[in-house]
């Protein structure tokens, strides 16, 4: 690893925290203002209320709450699918790209709907800039403003006592969308253009080379599109090759800011939550926890990645970094990014449920292609999605409580709220759902002939492929080991896991938040687990590995391990 | 229920109109007025005419050119059809795909670089990239390039140096990012130097 790598990584931790401490304090503010922003603002908020019929301060319990998500997520689906199939005769269609085959658009909708954004599709040669904008790149904003009012509602039902409401889903969505993401997705937007994405309505354009041949080069309304891709932790992009492509990403600056973008919302909410629960200290302890685990993963991904792969080491060519070139293993990967950057864009995309790649991840070597693996099999909690990410955090957290209570024998409690068997239920369900569903499709998809059609490399890597490609959409990554192939079967096997994925954690976490928002908070004892101090990191690290590391264990071995110990 | 459902799908139009329509429009408008280079594609133009984009590869095949990194488009340096190649680390399609271009390398390269071996190829000339048109080879490899280039087109071998030089990328405010040497605006200086 050189001393620029290294250097490149400590400068991304320190201005993300010094970014993600202030905003997570703003976004306090904005859920739990009772009137927030200008007088103008705040009249254009109460007209969206009376166009929606909800009163603003009227609130709803869990079970309504999620009534609410499940309803509005079903009509959103019905437009996205819609908008795809019809794109053939709508506007804003310069190329005249043809209506997305059925199979394609229902795992598309899936995808954008849960905040996934795995891609079935090319999208430069399949979607119509109508749909990329106005169907998908709204869902990015839309299904990452779901994620995050239902982490605000669940945090209520932390920070209350003896109360049954958790907060009005039209609000937080509201002000998710219009005082978070908007904001700052427009700015990122202007500056991604400044550096050469685009942002135009005008159709592909024609170039005659140098050479004397024709070059069609395809564009389109861009740049707003990949802020609100990364700021969303949706990570659906324009282009094919995602943010591989110098149009999404033309350089270091924007490769820099892309990356921050990605954690960013994930680790304000962390401490939006400290600021929520009164629990500052806390909240730096889960933060911790989080950076701990991200920051194993890049001192695994960066010096494998950095050694090169079987192939090219055997190949004779020159892989040593130094010498005007960065090295390593350099296959699907971009000069202007190299190795450090792309290992940990890889890390940070699936850390966060962002799943855009800077660099084909299927070429990564077998453990460097197993970080990204592991980092999504924990279930997207480590900063994790936006919204999602925390509220998946907690039912690591509440098993680790209880793991505590039970070794010091004493009734489990977090926050000053005592943990009860119907708590446990939720949190074990929460976190054990998505997993045990993960190694059941995978299985089903390697037994089945149709299944194996969509596998591309040969032996244990094919397995990854399909591993990776389970365990990406049922925790709502959406990065892939892009070799792995759509079959009518692979699409409609994947929505069903991003749907379930979506959906069940997110029942779960309401439901735990509805069940401890009606307790009584007790002041912590002597015998009370401390959850403020670094044994607690310890402990929610051991939890989580434990959990969801024992459990993919023995399908690594078959595919990352396997493929790494051979020649 | 009901009431959700009217609810939701009020809220389903007004935000496709607002998020999806409105407000990527008002940015559209103001990309074209401030920064209409980097809004269309940021095309470079040659008497007139648009030769390509500073952002994406183009094929390069003649020995008077700086040569591009390997693609996996079809056909190749497809800007209209990004994609990675997808061969795992130990594929032995990726082993074959890498030997053939290294071969390829050394014949073009080795009767302007006495004593070229396999050792002296960069991994970015035999690998191909992750968007299929990346516009940027490491300065290692233009060095390698350099000398055919300066010897096809008679030009002492400092100006092809100092036009590499001229067309690098270095790390983005000196820091982020790997120096990136620009194949299409180094090729078109180039021209311009020979006209």
């Amino acid at each position: 690893m050189s001393g620029q790598g290294i250097a490149q990584i400590l400068v991304y931790a320190v201005v993300l925290i010094a970014l993600a401490y202030p905003l997570g304090l703003y976004m306090a503010r904005v859920y739990t203002s009772e009137r927030f922003g200008w007088r103008w603002l705040q009249a254009i908020e109460q007209g969206f209320y009376g166009l929606v019929r909800t009163d603003g301060r009227r609130e709803q319990d869990w079970k309504s709450y999620a009534k609410t998500v499940l309803v509005f997520s079903i009509a959103f689906s019905a437009v996205v699918y819609a908008i795809q199939r019809l794109q053939g005769h709508l506007f804003l269609n310069p190329d005249h790209l043809k209506a997305v085959p059925s199979h394609i658009a229902l795992n598309t909708t899936a995808s954008f709907i849960t905040n996934t954004n795995w891609q079935y599709y090319g999208g430069e040669y399949t979607m119509s800039y109508l749909t990329q904008m106005s169907d998908l790149a709204v869902q990015q904003y839309v299904s990452a403003a779901v994620g995050m009012a239902v982490l605000v509602a669940v945090v209520r039902g932390l920070a209350r006592r003896n109360a049954k409401e958790l907060g009005n889903f039209w609000v937080d969505l509201y002000r998710s969308l219009v005082y978070i993401l908007l904001p700052l997705t427009v700015i990122l937007g202007v500056v991604l253009l400044s550096q050469g994405v685009p942002q135009t309505f005008s159709g592909a354009a024609s170039a005659h080379t140098l050479e004397g041949a024709t070059q069609t080069i395809a564009r389109g309304p861009v740049a707003l599109m990949i802020a609100i891709k990364q700021l969303g932790t949706n990570g659906g992009g324009f282009f094919n090759s995602n943010s591989a492509v110098p149009f999404e990403n033309p350089n270091g600056i924007t490769n820099f800011l892309e990356l921050i973008a990605i954690l960013l919302i994930p680790a304000a909410q962390v401490f939006m939550f400290g600021k929520m629960v009164l629990a500052r200290r806390h909240a730096w302890m889960v933060f911790a926890a989080m950076f701990v685990v991200f920051a194993a993963g890049v001192a695994i991904a960066l010096p494998t990645e950095q050694h090169g792969s079987q192939v090219l080491r055997a190949s004779g060519v020159n892989i040593t970094q130094g010498h005007g070139q960065s090295g390593g293993n350099m296959s699907d990967k971009e000069v202007r990014f190299g190795i450090a950057n792309t290992a940990l864009w890889a890390t940070a995309t699936t850390d966060a449920s962002n799943g855009s790649v800077s660099g084909g991840h299927d070429a990564f070597t077998a453990y460097g292609g197993a970080v990204p693996l592991l980092n999504i099999f924990f279930g997207e909690v480590i900063f994790g999605g936006v919204g999602s990410g925390l509220y998946g955090m907690f039912f690591y957290i509440v098993l680790a409580v209880f793991i505590a209570g039970l070794m010091v024998g004493r009734t489990p409690e977090y926050l000053g709220k005592k943990i009860g068997a119907r708590e446990i239920k939720y949190a074990a369900l929460g976190a054990l759902f998505v997993p045990t569903m993960v190694l059941a499709l995978t299985a089903l998809s390697i037994v089945t002939k149709s299944g194996l059609a969509s596998v591309f490399n040969p032996g244990a890597h094919g397995f990854t492929e399909a591993l990776y490609a389970y365990t990406s959409q049922s925790n709502n990554n959406g990065s892939a080991f892009a070799g792995y192939g759509a079959t009518n079967f692979s699409a409609e096997l994947g929505a069903v896991a991003m749907y379930l994925g979506r959906f069940a954690p997110l029942l779960a976490a309401l439901a735990l938040g509805g069940a401890l928002a009606g307790k009584k908070t007790t002041p912590a004892s002597v015998g009370t687990f401390r959850t403020d101090g670094p044994t607690f990191v310890v402990l929610l690290v051991g939890v989580i590995l434990l959990t969801a590391g024992l459990m993919v264990f023995p399908a690594l071995t078959l595919g990352p391990i396997v493929e790494g110990l051979s020649h | 229920m009901l009431r959700d459902l009217r609810s939701s799908v009020i809220a389903v139009v007004v935000l496709t109109v607002v998020f999806g329509l409105a407000i990527p429009a008002a940015v559209t408008g103001f990309a074209q007025l401030a920064f209409a280079h980097q809004a269309n594609g940021s095309l470079i133009k040659v008497n007139g005419k648009v030769v390509g984009s500073e952002l994406a590869a183009q094929s390069f095949a003649q020995p008077r050119y700086f040569h591009e990194r390997p693609s996996a488009t079809a056909p190749a340096y497809n800007a209209d059809g990004t994609t990675f190649a997808n061969l795992g680390p130990t594929n032995p399609q990726l082993a074959a795909n890498v030997a053939k271009e290294a071969k390829a390398i050394l014949k073009l390269e080795g009767p302007y670089n006495p004593g070229l071996t396999i050792h002296d190829i960069p991994v970015d000339a035999v690998t191909t990239s992750g968007s299929g048109i990346d516009p940027a080879i490491s300065p290692a490899y233009a060095r390698l390039q350099s000398k055919r280039v300066a010897a096809v087109r008679h030009l002492p071998l400092s100006i092809v140096k100092s036009l590499i030089n001229d067309n690098t990328d270095d790390r983005s405010l000196g820091f982020f990012g790997e120096p990136a040497v620009n194949v299409l605006k180094l090729n078109i200086a180039l021209d311009r130097q020979a006209g």
